[in-house]
C-alpha cells in the first residue's frame, strides 16, 4: 500500500494502532452498548445538539419561547388575516405582527414564502449559537432536511385569489420557487453554503420529526458531520384553516390536550431549527452540547387515513428507545403529540401506557401544542425545544388548558404549571395524519 | 413617449437598485447587476404596468421577440407594444 492511498483510506486523526481500536471495542462492549469517546460500539458516531432556534406564537427566539413555556403561557389568539370572518375557526397560534422587513432585503422578500421566512430566522439563532462556519471541507460535509407539511401556503393562496377571485392571468414569477416544499431547505443551504445531503421530507404533522430523525440517523453513520435540520409551517391563511375546518377537528376557543374537556385541536405556525453535529467535531471545537440525540424510531399504522393506532404509536416509542439503548425507566419525560382532539389524547396514551408499564405512571407527558398550536410539519421541531429545556433546565413544560380528568388518559400530564424535576432521558412524539409515526429520543449530556 | 421611457427606467432601476438617473440607454441589464431571475421579475413588472404581454423566452432569451440587450432597446420593444395594443 503506498502512502497516498493509505492516506485517503484512513479517517484524518487516526493516528491508532489496529491493537488500540481492539481494546476500545472491547471495553466498549463491556459497557452493554454504552459509548466511549464520540463513537459507540458499533462504530456508528455520537449526535449532538449544538444549536437552536424558533421562531413560533410564543416567541421569535429560543429563549422568549422557554421562559413562555415555564410560565405556561398561551400564544394562541384570535387569527389576523384576510376574509378571517368567512372562517367557522378563528383562532390559531400566530406569529403576531410579523414584518419580513424588519429581517430580509426586498431581493429576499420576494423569493421567500413566510414558511421559508421562519426557517431563515430560527437558522440564524441556531447556528450563532453553535459558532460553526461552513467552510472548505465543512461545507462539503454538512446539509439540511427539513420537514413541512404544506410549504409555501401563503403563495398558493395569493396565487389562487389573483387568477380565481380577482380574475388576472397572470402571477408573479416567482410563484413556484416560493411555494415549492424544498424552497425553505435550499434557502438554507444557499445562506450557510451547505454542500452535502440536502432534502425536504412531508409527513403531515410528524415532518419534523421524520427531519430530524433522518439528520440524526446521516451523522450517526458518518454521512454528514453537520446537518441543520427541524421543520417550518406557516398554514395560517384563509385557504389553509378552510381546508382544516372541513375536517371537523379544529377548536373554536382552545386546545386542551389530555382534558376531558377537550374539543379539537388549533393550528400554530412557526419553525425551529437545530444543529445536529457529530459529537467528536463537536467536542474537538469545545461547543457547548446542549443535548444528546440517540435514538430515532419510525413507522406506519397502515390502518387509517385519519385515525391514529395505539399499536402503531407503541410499537414506534419502543422502537425509539431500543435504537438509544434506552430502559423505559430511564425516560422521565415525553413530550407528547397530544393535539386534542379525542382521538389522539387517548390513543396516545394508551400506547404510552402499553409501551412503559408501571413506568407509565412515574414519567411526565406534557403537549406544548396547547400553548403555541400545532404546528403541523413544524410542530416536533418546536416542541424539541420542551425536550431540551427539560433535560438541560430540569423544567418540564406544563400542558395548559387542563380542567378535567379523563380517565382515558389517566397519566402525569404535568397539568397547568410548569415542573422542577431532574430528567435524564426524554422522548418526543409525533404520529401523523396517514398513519405515519417518528418518535425521537435524546438524552441530558 | 417619455412617460413609458420613465416607467421602465424606474422598474429597472428598482430592480437594479440604483437611482433612475444612472442609467444610460446603451447599458445593458447584466452590467447593471440584473441576473436572469431579475430580468423576469422586470418584465413582469412592465406587463403589469403597461397591461401588455411581452413576448420573452427566460429559456432562450436572445431567441425572443423582444430586445432585451440594451435598455434603450427594451423602451423600444415595449413602446411597440403598447402601440400595438393601442
Amino acid at each position: 500500500m503506498n502512502a497516498k492511498k493509505n492516506k485517503g483510506e484512513k479517517p484524518p486523526k487516526s493516528g491508532r494502532k489496529p491493537g488500540k481500536v481492539k481494546t476500545a471495542t472491547k471495553i466498549a462492549r463491556t459497557m452493554l452498548g454504552r459509548v466511549i469517546m464520540g463513537r459507540h460500539a458499533n462504530g456508528m458516531r455520537r449526535v449532538a445538539i449544538t444549536g437552536m432556534g424558533t421562531v413560533n406564537a410564543l416567541g421569535r427566539d429560543v429563549p422568549t419561547t422557554l421562559e413562555a413555556m415555564r410560565e405556561g403561557r398561551c400564544g394562541i389568539g384570535s387569527l389576523e388575516f384576510r376574509d378571517v370572518e368567512r372562517l367557522a375557526i378563528r383562532i390559531g397560534g400566530q406569529v403576531r405582527d410579523w414584518e419580513a422587513e424588519t429581517y430580509f432585503n426586498r431581493q429576499q422578500i420576494v423569493l421567500y414564502d413566510k414558511f421559508t421566512q421562519f426557517t431563515l430566522l430560527a437558522a440564524r439563532e441556531a447556528v450563532t449559537q453553535s459558532g460553526l462556519v461552513f467552510e472548505g471541507e465543512l461545507g462539503l460535509r454538512s446539509g439540511v432536511v427539513l420537514g413541512t407539511a404544506a410549504g409555501g401556503m401563503n403563495t398558493w393562496d395569493e396565487n389562487y385569489r389573483t387568477v380565481y377571485e380577482e380574475g388576472k392571468n397572470r402571477v408573479h414569477p416567482f410563484v413556484v420557487p416560493r411555494l415549492m416544499n424544498n424552497a425553505a431547505c435550499s434557502h438554507l443551504s444557499l445562506e450557510y453554503g451547505l454542500l452535502g445531503p440536502s432534502f425536504t421530507v412531508a409527513t403531515a404533522c410528524a415532518s419534523s420529526n421524520h427531519a430530524m430523525g433522518m439528520a440524526f440517523n446521516m451523522v450517526r453513520s458518518g454521512a454528514a458531520t453537520v446537518m441543520l435540520t427541524g421543520g417550518s409551517e406557516a398554514m395560517l391563511c384563509f385557504g389553509g384553516v378552510k381546508a382544516w375546518e372541513g375536517l371537523r377537528v379544529m377548536s373554536k376557543d382552545a386546545c386542551r390536550p389530555f382534558s376531558a374537556t377537550r374539543n379539537g385541536m388549533v393550528q400554530g405556525e412557526g419553525a425551529g431549527v437545530f444543529v445536529f453535529e457529530d459529537w467528536e467535531h463537536a467536542t474537538a471545537r469545545g461547543a457547548d452540547i446542549l443535548a444528546e440525540v440517540v435514538g430515532f424510531a419510525m413507522s406506519a399504522d397502515a390502518q387509517d387515513i385519519v385515525m391514529p393506532s395505539a399499536i402503531g404509536a407503541e410499537r414506534t416509542i419502543t422502537g425509539a428507545m431500543l435504537d438509544a439503548h434506552m430502559r423505559p425507566d430511564e425516560v422521565g419525560y415525553i413530550n407528547a403529540h397530544g393535539t386534542g382532539t379525542a382521538a389522539n389524547d387517548k390513543t396516545e396514551c394508551a400506547a404510552v401506557a402499553h409501551a412503559f408499564g408501571h413506568h407509565a405512571d412515574r414519567l411526565m407527558i406534557s403537549s406544548t401544542k396547547s400553548m403555541h398550536g400545532h404546528l403541523i410539519g413544524g410542530t416536533g421541531a418546536v416542541e424539541l425545544l420542551a425536550c431540551i429545556m427539560a433535560l438541560r433546565d430540569g423544567v418540564i413544560a406544563p400542558t395548559i388548558g387542563y380542567e378535567e380528568f379523563d380517565p382515558e388518559c389517566a397519566l402525569d400530564v404535568v397539568p397547568n404549571e410548569a415542573r422542577d424535576a431532574r430528567v435524564d432521558a426524554v422522548l418526543s412524539n409525533a404520529f401523523a395524519f396517514g398513519g405515519l409515526n417518528a418518535v425521537i429520543a435524546l438524552r441530558k449530556v | 413617449m417619455t412617460e413609458i421611457r420613465d416607467r421602465i427606467i424606474q422598474i429597472i432601476a428598482e430592480q437594479a437598485m440604483l437611482d433612475p438617473s444612472e442609467l444610460k440607454p446603451e447599458v445593458s441589464p447584466q452590467e447593471i447587476g440584473i441576473d436572469s431571475l431579475g430580468l423576469v421579475e422586470s418584465i413582469f413588472a412592465i406587463e403589469e404596468a403597461f397591461d401588455i404581454s411581452v413576448p420573452f423566452n427566460a429559456n432562450e432569451p436572445e431567441k425572443s421577440d423582444f430586445d432585451i440587450s440594451s435598455l434603450g432597446a427594451i423602451i423600444g420593444a415595449v413602446e411597440k407594444l403598447v402601440a400595438e395594443k393601442a
